[in-house]
């Protein structure tokens, strides 16, 4: 079915909401998103350490297997028997010598390869695959994988850049900042369900101008305000972005309380020890989330440090799996901070709870308007980086990565 | 013992369900611990929580975080507990191990299943002897939260 795509293109600052409403749009998406010419996070190397540890996951709906063979070589694969498509892998995760489909017992190794095939040859001489059938032909698609940070990528494009061209040099750096030359350990891992299509999610963690304002928790106590010190960078493919923002001295204004918006009040803690956070980047930055296109998002808020995977289930049924991290490195001390602020994120999070509702807004509230459109004109109409968070410069890069992307 | 803990669970759950939140943090002591998880952490072993608290006035804080920070739609909780397991562990402490289901009651009508899971108790006394939780770790069975967790469990 020809998709009627009311949207001028090259537009990027205004977006038609039918693109978070129609089934052949997310069929469009799973073909040249998801299993396109994208990196799609896996996993976490951490989470694999060892000679045959796997972890399952989706790029969108492909089911797929991340695995560590015996020579310690990560391999990514469809998590589809090359059979009669049955699922490979049943569990989350876990360690195996190789994996045998439940239907038939066709046996895979760790790359995915296929080792063997029940009743081959036969029973008594009757029976089994014809001569020419070849092990090495049947198969379940493999990815490309690629690692960065302790970060597992895969793709299954060929036409997919290499990673580090694909994330920038700026969302490399940042992602170094956070990741680098220490030891990832999973604190917990959650998984929230949200009542709304993936991109209203993807543009959410892209929104730097909503922050302050739907999520009152944070500005109350200045560690967000817009006018705090900060700034957005913006990939050159618009897909990847980084907010950020720091503690400034002397920087409290009264331009909040001049807009008369909900985001002023006296409220205090109290248990302070909450924000009593510690020095771990050897900057002042309390605050940097990054994402890189289309699903993956990198938390750094004090610190409380999560990795984000976007996940779509139906047009209008998201899941976001949220992993929590500390690191080998850390003191006791340090590892109830990061525990302790784990309350700010999350389902139950007191600056992102709002973020599983307002997506689920946006999809009722636009339910009988998908001829009309979302405005994003904060900050113009480009998607540059920029030293300010008062623009709407990164959810547009988003749009632009994506039209680029879909050919919408 | 097993009626009072049985009545202390049935108050708690009242509590939440009246929406009489302000209430909530006197079910525990000063430096109790609160923690909402899911089975897959705990089996793992995993620590970290929805919610992870080490004292009732971070309970207090998240209640006037509800109340006066943070945005959700209007919904109720209808909380059905199961009959509490109660044991003295070799250190004396009382636990118990009480299951529940959690309804959803969002402000058009909807209801939904939110939850299932139990409760892991230490119970003691405080310094007027009456009865309250030292520590509660919520564990809920399913790893999937549906869109965000407001009010306790």
């Amino acid at each position: 079915m020809p998709l009627d795509t009311a949207w001028p293109e090259g537009t990027v600052h205004q977006v038609p909401y039918w693109v978070f409403q129609r089934a052949e749009v997310l069929a469009r998406e799973q073909e040249m998103i998801f299993r396109g010419a994208c990196w799609h996070y896996l996993c976490l190397e951490a989470e694999i350490p060892n000679a045959g540890d796997y972890r399952t996951t989706q790029l969108g709906e492909l089911p797929v297997v991340v695995a560590r063979d015996a020579e310690g070589v990560v391999h990514a694969f469809e998590n589809r028997c090359a059979h009669r498509g049955a699922l490979i892998a049943l569990e989350d995760g876990g360690n195996t010598k190789d994996f045998t489909c439940v239907y038939h017992a066709w046996r895979y190794d760790m790359a995915g390869n296929l080792k063997g095939v029940a009743f081959r040859n036969g029973i008594a001489g009757k029976g089994g695959m014809p001569k020419d059938f070849r092990l090495e032909d049947n198969c379940p698609r493999k990815l490309r994988v690629a690692m960065f940070c302790g970060l597992v990528f895969g793709t299954l494009s060929a036409a997919t850049p290499e990673l580090e061209e694909y994330l920038g040099p700026e969302i490399s750096g940042r992602i170094r900042r956070v990741l680098n030359g220490r030891t990832p350990e999973v604190l917990g891992r959650f998984t929230q369900a949200l009542p709304n299509n993936w991109k209203l999610y993807t543009e959410n963690v892209r929104d730097s101008y909503h922050a302050s304002l739907l999520h009152l928790f944070f500005t109350t106590f200045e560690v967000n305000r817009l006018t705090q010190k900060g700034g957005l960078i913006v990939s050159k493919s618009g897909g990847n972005h980084v907010s950020w923002s720091a503690i400034e001295e002397g920087a409290a204004s009264s331009e909040y309380a001049q807009q008369q918006i909900r985001s002023d009040s006296d409220y205090r803690l109290a248990d302070p020890s909450l924000l009593h956070g510690f020095q771990e980047f050897g900057d002042s930055c309390t605050l940097q989330i990054l994402s890189v296109f289309p699903t993956f998002v990198l938390q750094q808020i004090q610190n409380c440090i999560a990795v984000r995977q976007v996940v779509p289930r139906a047009v209008d049924r998201t899941d976001l799996h949220w992993t929590y991290l500390g690191f080998a490195e850390d003191t006791a001390e340090q590892r109830i901070m990061r525990l302790k602020q784990c309350n700010l994120v999350g389902a139950a999070g007191f600056v992102s709870m709002e973020d599983g509702c307002v997506g689920g807004f946006v999809q009722r509230g636009a339910a009988g308007a998908s001829d009309q459109q979302a405005v994003l004109r904060m900050g113009g109409h480009d998607a540059l980086s920029s030293d300010t968070r008062a623009t709407e410069a990164s959810v547009r890069g988003f749009w632009k990565a994506y039209r680029a992307a879909t050919g919408l | 013992m097993l009626s009072e803990i049985a009545n202390f669970q049935a108050a708690y759950a009242r509590c939440l369900d009246d929406q009489r939140l302000e209430a909530w943090p006197d079910f525990f002591l000063a430096d109790a611990v609160y923690r909402v998880t899911t089975a897959d952490n705990h089996r793992r072993g995993l620590q970290a929580g929805l919610i992870w608290a080490n004292s009732q006035a971070m309970l207090r804080d998240r209640i006037s975080a509800l109340r006066e920070a943070n945005i959700y739609e209007r919904h109720a909780y209808r909380h059905i507990l199961g009959l509490p397991l109660v044991e003295q562990d070799a250190a004396g402490a009382t636990r118990a191990e009480t299951p529940f289901i959690v309804a959803r009651i969002m402000r058009d009508g909807t209801t939904d299943l939110f939850a299932t899971g139990r409760y892991l108790d230490v119970f003691a006394r405080d310094d007027a002897g009456a009865l309250k939780l030292r520590e509660r770790v919520v564990v809920c069975d399913s790893s999937r939260i549906d869109t965000l967790l407001a009010i306790p469990l």
